[in-house]
């Protein structure tokens, strides 16, 4: 091969998977066969916020908004929206014409329905952002108006609608116990994709919606999700062409770096990047030697999280520099952070002047650590932590529990002194990111400050950008704040991950949201 | 009416054993920490304490542990095995719906091992030290030292990713619409790999067993008397000795039906089968109590008709037990 070819070759390379995509026509039929990991209980999203609820329920049920190709909000049950100056009142107005599955129509009236008794009373984290909604008027059967007793930011709202704005249906709703309806494991909803059949560790099947409001689409006949547990049998059944795409980070890492190398797959974070989370370490405030800023500090630097990165992950993380990851356009805060680089000397002295002399066996104290059982990373990185701080003479003695196990005994029991999991960032820091900080969390709270730290300073700052309606003032409250809590430490965020996809390349238009294997499918086709 | 009534004797006897279990398993899940509402927690990403607690209420979790586990049995003295918290399901249905999976792994698994094992090990005994000998106990040894998953996976990556020839997992191919004869030919072939992968570890037990059996029943003093009376060496081994050196491959059945029900997470897992086994992992992970003491109760009464079954068939091969008795 000459030069010129090696450059032409090249170029066609870099030509975004996208642009040739486009150029084809959509091809209309075919099965989407997805690797379904972890069952739920349920698969109704306005009920149970979760990528593995939205994976399945996200086909079926639609959301007032979702994202767009460059991540901003667009609509899809709600057509435009306006928002009072005060942050008081926002109001919908809703798609005319769309139908359930089971031919009634979609009504401001299901809104409000959803609104009142699902996000508010039952959705997990639903119930934080619409604490303070008072009411939902519907002046007529397509406009929804939210009214807050507290003033909402615009951009919090809609940036949590596509995850936290799912609609269902009053009429099957409105009778009997909502968590006991049986249409949480066989959904109606409004969405490309009608529920088939659901067979509990095997499969569930959704076919195509005739009647879907989007003219000619979807283009897919069945969707159907295959329930594999075994990670590697997941990664064969792909390269056995029985399964299609892997979403969400379900392959083995050695898997997901051999199947990149594979031309039949692309192993990608595209359609991932409003899915971002970082990798903690958490300090109980309750263990002494913790309490003390200069440990925390010293466990930081005594980290090398680049090498750790470099050698176990590979190129689906990268460093992280606080509890708001460079994805989030909105609120990524500019200027420089405090960070922890990896300096052993600097730990070495800064134990040392904590008081932390080293003892028998060159042991200064002994540790906890609780890792989280999901992820392979978090297994890695706990064994790393274990290794690294040996170096600066702080003995970890690694605890390893089931979900319900590390939930119960580090956020309700607080019996530990390390744990590490991950931080979700769900679009905007008010979800799910500053609960992780904000002191009076009732115990038990999982992933909430249970550290038993405490300053109100950083309270103050949280439930300021809580009800900052203006977008350029919020988006400085939350750089004040990243500031704060780079400086005291109270949780470490070292790493920065986007969930990575395995997709057949026969599959197209995947990945063209930011949140692509929660949406709708509504697009997406397979070449023959 | 005899059988029917050492039946129900056999029922009977079993029933303190049985209870003493399912005691057991209650205590035993309430030593892990967490309960069913943490793992729904860890499930959903996050929810509000106030939510926590209104499902511990629902779930009846808020109610000491000696209350539930009273509630527990006084309920299944009327058969009723409680609700499943993961499926919001009554325990019997989930059990019922993962019955047939398992059943058919079962007993395919252990007719491939006991028909093959056996037909080895008589090849085995009859060349014994000569090459075939030596060539089918290597191969037992092998199947017998590696790992279940592994060779599942080194099946499914031979057969299914390279050869194309038979399917990588599940019970049946979902995207198409089979009935009839094309629907069982469909489960046969989802099931070939998993039979196998389950059936190679016992082939070589019952392989072994079949060979040592052989080996001492033919230096027994009536099979001197049947080659002495002038019967050929296949008549000899049919007629005489395979009779007799089926009983300890016949004790094992009974004693494996169990292992075989537990042995089969992995092997589920790994095909995506939806049997009991996985179903009993779940539960435990999600501390689904009420499921999981339903698949011991449902394991434990398989095991014990097995046993039944099996001490029937002792009778019919060896006149004598019964006599006996």
């Amino acid at each position: 091969m000459n030069r010129r070819e090696t450059l032409l070759l090249g170029a066609a390379a870099m030509l975004p998977a996208q642009a040739l995509a486009q150029a084809e026509t959509p091809r209309r039929g075919g099965v989407l066969t997805v690797h379904f990991a972890t069952e739920q209980r349920i698969l109704n999203p306005s009920l149970q916020a979760s990528t593995g609820v939205y994976i399945v329920g996200g086909k079926m049920q639609e959301a007032l908004l979702d994202l767009d190709a460059q991540g901003n909000p667009v609509g899809v049950l709600a057509e435009r929206w306006e928002s009072a100056p005060d942050g008081l009142t926002h109001t919908f107005h809703l798609r005319r014409g769309v139908q359930w599955h089971d031919g009634r129509p979609f009504t401001s009236a299901d809104v409000q329905f959803t609104a009142m008794a699902m996000w508010k009373q039952i959705l997990n984290y639903g119930t934080t952002l619409q604490q303070f909604l008072e009411a939902v008027d519907t002046p007529d059967a397509h406009t929804a108006v939210f009214r807050y007793s507290r003033p909402m930011p615009q951009g919090l709202l809609l940036r949590a609608m596509p995850d936290l704005g799912y609609i269902s249906p009053k009429h099957i709703f409105e009778t009997g116990d909502i968590r006991q309806n049986p249409a949480n494991t066989a959904p109606i909803g409004t969405g490309p994709f009608r529920f088939v059949q659901y067979e509990r560790g095997q499969f569930i099947i959704a076919e195509r919606n005739p009647n879907y409001w989007r003219p000619n689409l979807p283009y897919l006949d069945r969707v159907v999700w295959r329930v594999i547990t075994d990670r590697a049998a997941a990664a064969a059944q792909m390269e056995a062409g029985q399964v299609l795409f892997s979403p969400y980070s379900s392959l083995a890492i050695a898997d997901l770096q051999r199947l990149g190398r594979d031309p039949r797959f692309e192993v990608t974070t595209r359609g991932n990047e409003g899915n971002a989370r970082t990798n903690t370490l958490e300090f109980n405030f309750r263990t002494a030697q913790l309490a003390d800023i200069r440990v925390r500090r010293a466990i930081a630097h005594a980290l090398n999280v680049p090498f750790f990165i470099e050698n176990f992950l590979g190129p689906f993380a990268r460093p992280g520099t606080g509890p708001i990851p460079s994805v989030s356009t909105d609120h990524y805060p500019t200027g420089d952070m405090p960070q922890y680089r990896f300096d052993a000397a600097l730990a070495n002295r800064l134990l040392d002047e904590a008081g932390h002399r080293r003892g028998a066996g060159g042991v200064r104290f002994s540790l906890r650590l609780h890792p989280a059982p999901w992820g392979e990373d978090i297994a890695l990185w706990s064994t790393f932590i274990q290794q690294s701080l040996s170096q600066v003479g702080i003995r970890v003695e690694i605890v390893r529990l089931d979900a319900a196990g590390f939930l119960r005994t580090v956020y309700n029991d607080h019996a530990f002194d390390l744990a590490t999991g991950w931080h979700q960032y769900r679009s905007d820091p008010a979800v799910s990111t500053t609960v992780w900080y904000r002191s009076g969390s009732p115990r038990g709270a999982p992933w909430t400050n249970q550290f038993g730290w405490v300053d109100p300073r950083i309270d103050g700052i949280i439930d300021n950008a809580a009800t900052e309606v203006d977008p350029a003032r919020r988006r400085a409250l939350y750089a004040e704040f990243v500031r704060a809590v780079q400086t005291e430490l109270p949780i470490w965020m070292p790493i920065e991950q986007i969930f990575v996809s395995v997709f057949n390349r026969r599959l197209r238009n995947a990945g063209n949201n930011p949140r692509w294997a929660s949406s709708s499918w509504h697009d997406t086709w397979l070449a023959s | 009416m005899r059988v029917l009534r050492l039946a129900l004797w056999r029922l009977a006897a079993s029933l303190p054993t049985l209870v003493l279990i399912l005691v057991g398993m209650f205590l035993l899940l309430q030593l892990a920490p967490g309960d069913t509402v943490d793992a729904l927690m860890a499930q959903m990403g996050g929810g509000d304490a106030a939510i926590a607690e209104e499902l511990r209420r629902f779930y009846g979790l808020d109610l000491g542990i000696a209350a539930r586990l009273g509630q527990y049995l006084l309920r299944l003295v009327t058969l009723d095995l409680g609700f499943s918290a993961i499926y919001g399901k009554p325990v019997a249905t989930v059990i019922l719906e993962r019955l047939p999976a398992t059943i058919l792994l079962m007993v395919s698994a252990l007719s491939f091992a006991f028909s093959f094992g056996m037909v080895l090990g008589v090849l085995a005994a009859r060349r014994v030290n000569r090459w075939p000998d030596t060539l089918i106990s290597t191969l037992g040894l092998i199947f017998y030292a590696t790992p279940s998953f592994w060779f599942g996976l080194m099946a499914i990556v031979l057969f299914s990713v390279h050869l194309q020839w038979l399917p990588a997992g599940g019970f049946s191919d979902i995207t198409r619409d089979l009935t009839g004869i094309a629907a069982m030919l469909d489960i046969a072939r989802h099931l070939v790999l998993p039979t196998l992968t389950l059936g190679l570890i016992f082939l070589a037990i019952y392989l072994r067993i079949m060979r040592a059996s052989m080996l001492e029943v033919l230096s027994l003093d009536f099979v001197r008397t049947a080659r002495a009376k002038g019967l050929t060496e296949t008549r000899v081994v049919a007629r005489h000795v395979l009779r007799n050196a089926m009983l300890p491959m016949i004790t094992l059945i009974g004693l494996q039906a169990g292992t075989m029900l537990g042995g089969s997470v992995v092997v589920e897992s790994v095909f995506a089968l939806p049997g009991l086994g996985r179903l009993a992992y779940e539960s435990v992970v999600q501390r689904d109590l009420n499921t999981l003491l339903g698949i011991v109760f449902v394991s434990a009464l398989l095991v014990i008709a097995i046993n039944f079954l099996v001490d029937i068939l002792y009778a019919r091969l060896d006149p004598r037990i019964s006599a006996e008795n």
